[in-house]
């Protein structure tokens, strides 16, 4: 069998830090090859030295059979490895041709051939079926797009061999169906692809064998078509792995969120929720469910205070929360795990310790006469950190930047439910996280819940919307369109309601709102 | 190597390492280094004057550094402590000057009186970052000039038309005989002990209280902050108030210490500025400001000994200093090469 790429036996080293071990990855042509692991397992570490990223210290590289040297990302394309990458790069106020030209411009007589390339964009992406415009601003289409235009880019040098970083992470259901054709299409045509990725559906939809690293080690190749995600997730993390989360039927109390005809205008002025009415109850779980910029991240705001309410009420345990400060709100017993960790979860250069005292800082028993006792922070912080598993380099006094993803969420997550909060919002979180972590934070969530607080989960993911949620509440253009139970729907009916489509012509309930 | 003796060596290889190629631009230029550098460590150390002017020299400059380093630490960049400064030293002359009181409330008066008006100088900056989010470098920058404009306005308003203030009434002066006599009649004053004070109390607002880890939330990640309740204009606005207190302490320090009145100024006084190089020595550590104002301070008033005693003209002697503190500075490169010297040997 023909290998268009052979990795064979990579080890890399940081300082003392071994980031791979002896991995072999063998790439057939015409494959697709899943690259799974968990977070920091060594995936990206890989990639890069074959992207010519970083150098390894023992190992071979062949393609095509024939052993190379790959010094820069130069040579990796020359070689015709191209990478798709999990955080697009590119230039928002240019057009999709003069991105994917960028830095290969062809010239005519000293100035750009625009013409030619866009021409020749357009071929490429109708060939490929891309479906993408070669003359839109970047700022004008969708995240699919944009990815499309990624994949284009390196389609365009030449690359037949593709690398994508974790691709479906910022795409809805829909978006993810459509690059799973474009990625078959790739294949059709002659191309290899390496998809880097830690969730199992895709792996079991999309590719033909799954390479398996744990903790910088190669853990074998399996054939995908024998394989079982519980046997993929067993491998990747070492142990038995419980998707479906066990948990009791929800026993609901007392409203203790009740969210009444709310209007919230975003930054520009423009509204985003548009009369809005949700409540979550004591002991259950609410999920919202929902594509990305339909209203989630203003009505959270709107909650929590850190966004102005335009119309409407929000009590919190029977108490008007409409318009307090966060720090009133807070106080009255709410908490919340923010959708964007860096941006509000954490002061990333505190150390961890000092993070878990975010909201409490004020408070006895941590300060007295506006002094702050840091041994009592230290001695919170190590409770949380051993309860909830954070994986620190020093302990509290770890710098919280230095934490991976999956540990800085679990550090916030011990800090929120620690306060003991009646209502925990929960926002995507467990986005960019692996299978480890997702089951240990599923479960945090459902404990609360067992505790009898209310929760209310607003993740992209309809996995986890129907595997955590007693209700899914559908929100769509800034209002709930419906509400269903997960055990009476399913990932069709929900992908629609996300659309706009009210179930009313399938002669299904419908409510637009619920109560 | 181990890490302690790396940290002793680097600051001891980038003075050496200045020294030395101070050396080779005196030598350049014509004049003998070791003259030089012998002039320069008499204006320094030479005697017990020379001592408590040296003292009474770095005084103002930790002030200055602290006011630097404690935006620096909150998220801020004050580069207008030169002109809160200015405004600081002005409200202590007049404050010296107007009013006859017991020294016990006349002289702790003169201080918050320029505290405050650095402060205030420093809330027009900090009023504008927090509520138009206008950039606090720009607003500074201009305000220095503008302090610069007004307090010579004032001047001449307070002096009736003259060049200066009246001298201070001896109720509102930290000269004490005590230090003239140890000193040989050097300026020196308490304000040395007050700026040890101030090195503390930044240590303790920013180490230890609930208004400092606030502060410092805030500068590190503002959005961080606002999730987790906090008032983010109030801590901007709080910070540079904090910030100018400092600043317009180290006015007072020219106004009741050194030269017991203010003059009008032709240009900055520069203090304010060198705190940047200060703050930035000492890593915006309270402790290490001290440090960066004691070399700073010295090397500034020894220089000054150069053109007399050695001949080496002015230019020359800020040319020789400025290195000096470039070494000192870039320690992180010289660490670097340690640590990559003591790695090669590790592998043979």
């Amino acid at each position: 069998m023909e290998y268009v790429i052979e990795m064979l036996g990579i080890r890399k080293q940081f300082g003392d830090f071994v980031a791979n071990d002896n991995i072999t990855l063998q790439l057939k042509k015409g494959e697709i090859h899943a690259l799974l692991g968990e977070n920091g397992a060594g995936k990206s570490t890989l990639m890069n030295v074959l992207f010519g990223l970083y150098q390894p210290e023992a190992g071979t590289i062949k393609v095509h059979g024939k052993e190379v040297k790959i010094t820069d990302p130069n040579v990796a394309n020359k070689l015709g490895i191209g990478m798709v990458h999990q955080h697009f790069m590119l230039v928002e106020n240019f057009t999709v041709t003069e991105n994917i030209i960028l830095g290969a411009e062809p010239t005519k007589m000293a100035t750009i051939n625009i013409k030619d390339a866009s021409k020749k964009v357009q071929e490429l992406s109708e060939k490929y079926g891309l479906n993408v415009d070669a003359n839109a601003k970047i700022e004008d289409i969708s995240v699919g797009m944009q990815q499309r235009v990624e994949i284009l880019k390196t389609l365009y040098r030449g690359a037949d061999i593709l690398i994508f970083d974790e691709p479906t992470a910022s795409l809805t259901p829909q978006e993810i169906t459509e690059l799973i054709q474009i990625m078959k299409r790739l294949i059709e045509e002659g191309k290899s692809i390496i998809l880097i990725t830690h969730k199992l559906k895709e792996i079991m939809d999309v590719s033909d064998r799954v390479t398996v690293i744990r903790k910088g080690k190669g853990i074998g190749t399996v054939i995908t078509a024998e394989t079982n995600p519980n046997q993929l997730a067993e491998l990747m993390v070492g142990r038995q792995v419980v998707f479906k989360t066990e948990k009791k039927e929800a026993q609901p109390k007392d409203v203790v969120l009740q969210i009444d005809k709310l209007v919230v205008a975003d930054n520009r002025g423009i509204d985003k929720v548009k009369g809005l009415n949700l409540s979550v109850r004591a002991g259950e779980i609410v999920g919202i469910a929902g594509i990305d910029g339909n209203g989630q991240s203003e009505l959270i705001e709107a909650i929590t205070g850190l966004r102005k309410v335009k119309e409407g009420k929000i009590t919190l345990n029977g108490q008007d929360i409409t318009g307090l400060k966060t720090r009133k709100i807070t106080e009255s017993g709410l908490g919340h795990i923010p959708q964007d960790r860096h941006k509000h979860g954490l002061v990333l250069d505190f150390p961890i310790g000092h993070n878990i005292a975010l909201q409490t800082y004020y408070q006895a028993p941590i300060s007295k006469n506006g002094v702050i006792n840091y041994k009592k922070v230290s001695e919170i912080a190590r409770k949380i950190i051993e309860e909830y598993d954070v994986r620190t380099g020093h302990g509290e006094s770890s710098i919280a930047r230095s934490l991976s993803g999956g540990n800085q969420q679990k550090a916030i997550i011990g800090r929120e439910i620690n306060r003991n909060p009646d209502l925990l919002i929960a926002a995507l979180p467990t986005r960019g996280l692996d299978v480890g972590a997702i089951e240990f934070i599923h479960k945090r969530l459902i404990e609360q819940r067992d505790k009898g607080k209310a929760v209310l989960l607003i993740s992209f993911e309809l996995d986890e919307v129907m595997n955590v949620s007693d209700r899914i509440a559908v929100i769509y253009d800034g209002s709930i369109i419906d509400t269903v139970f997960p055990n009476e729907t399913n990932e069709q009916e929900l992908g629609l309601l996300m659309a706009g489509q009210s179930l009313q012509e399938n002669g299904n309930k419908v409510g637009g709102e619920n109560e | 190597m181990n890490k302690r003796l790396i940290n002793i060596l680097v600051p001891l290889i980038s003075i050496v390492l200045g020294l030395i190629i101070g050396a080779i631009v005196m030598a350049a230029s014509g004049f003998n280094p070791i003259d030089g550098y012998a002039a320069l460590w008499n204006g320094i150390f030479m005697d017990s004057y020379t001592l408590g002017e040296t003292v009474r020299q770095i005084t103002p400059y930790v002030f200055s550094g602290l006011a630097v380093a404690f935006a620096f630490r909150t998220g801020l960049f004050n580069i207008g402590v030169e002109g809160q400064l200015i405004m600081g030293w002005l409200a202590a002359a007049y404050v010296g000057q107007a009013f006859e009181l017991p020294a016990i409330i006349h002289l702790p008066l003169a201080l918050i009186a320029a505290a405050v008006a650095g402060a205030l100088w420093a809330f027009i900056p900090g009023l504008l970052k927090a509520k138009l989010q206008v950039h606090e470098v720009i607003v500074t920058i201009m305000l220095n000039y503008t302090a610069l404009h007004v307090a010579n306005a004032l001047i001449d308003v307070i002096s009736g038309g003259g060049e200066r203030t009246e001298k201070i009434h001896a109720t509102a002066s930290l000269r004490s005989e005590f230090f003239q006599s140890i000193t040989d009649y050097s300026r020196l004053h308490w304000g040395f002990v007050l700026a040890l004070i101030a090195v503390m109390v930044m240590w303790f607002i920013l180490e230890k209280t609930t208004r400092g880890y606030e502060l410092k939330a805030v500068g590190f990640n503002k959005h961080a902050s606002q999730y987790a309740g906090m008032n983010v204009s109030k801590n901007i606005i709080l910070a540079m108030v904090i910030s100018g207190a400092f600043a317009g302490l180290g006015g007072a320090m020219e106004a009741l210490g050194t030269f017991e009145n203010m003059t009008k100024l032709h240009a900055s006084t520069g203090i304010g500025f060198d705190g940047i190089a200060v703050a930035l020595l000492g890593a915006n550590q309270p402790f290490g400001v001290l440090l960066g104002a004691i070399l700073f301070g010295s090397l500034k008033y020894g220089g000054l000994n150069m053109p007399s005693e050695a001949g080496v003209p002015t230019e020359i002697v800020s040319i020789v200093i400025a290195l000096i503190i470039f070494f000192v500075a870039s320690g992180y490169v010289i660490r670097l090469a340690l640590e990559r010297l003591s790695k090669r040997k590790e592998v043979k």
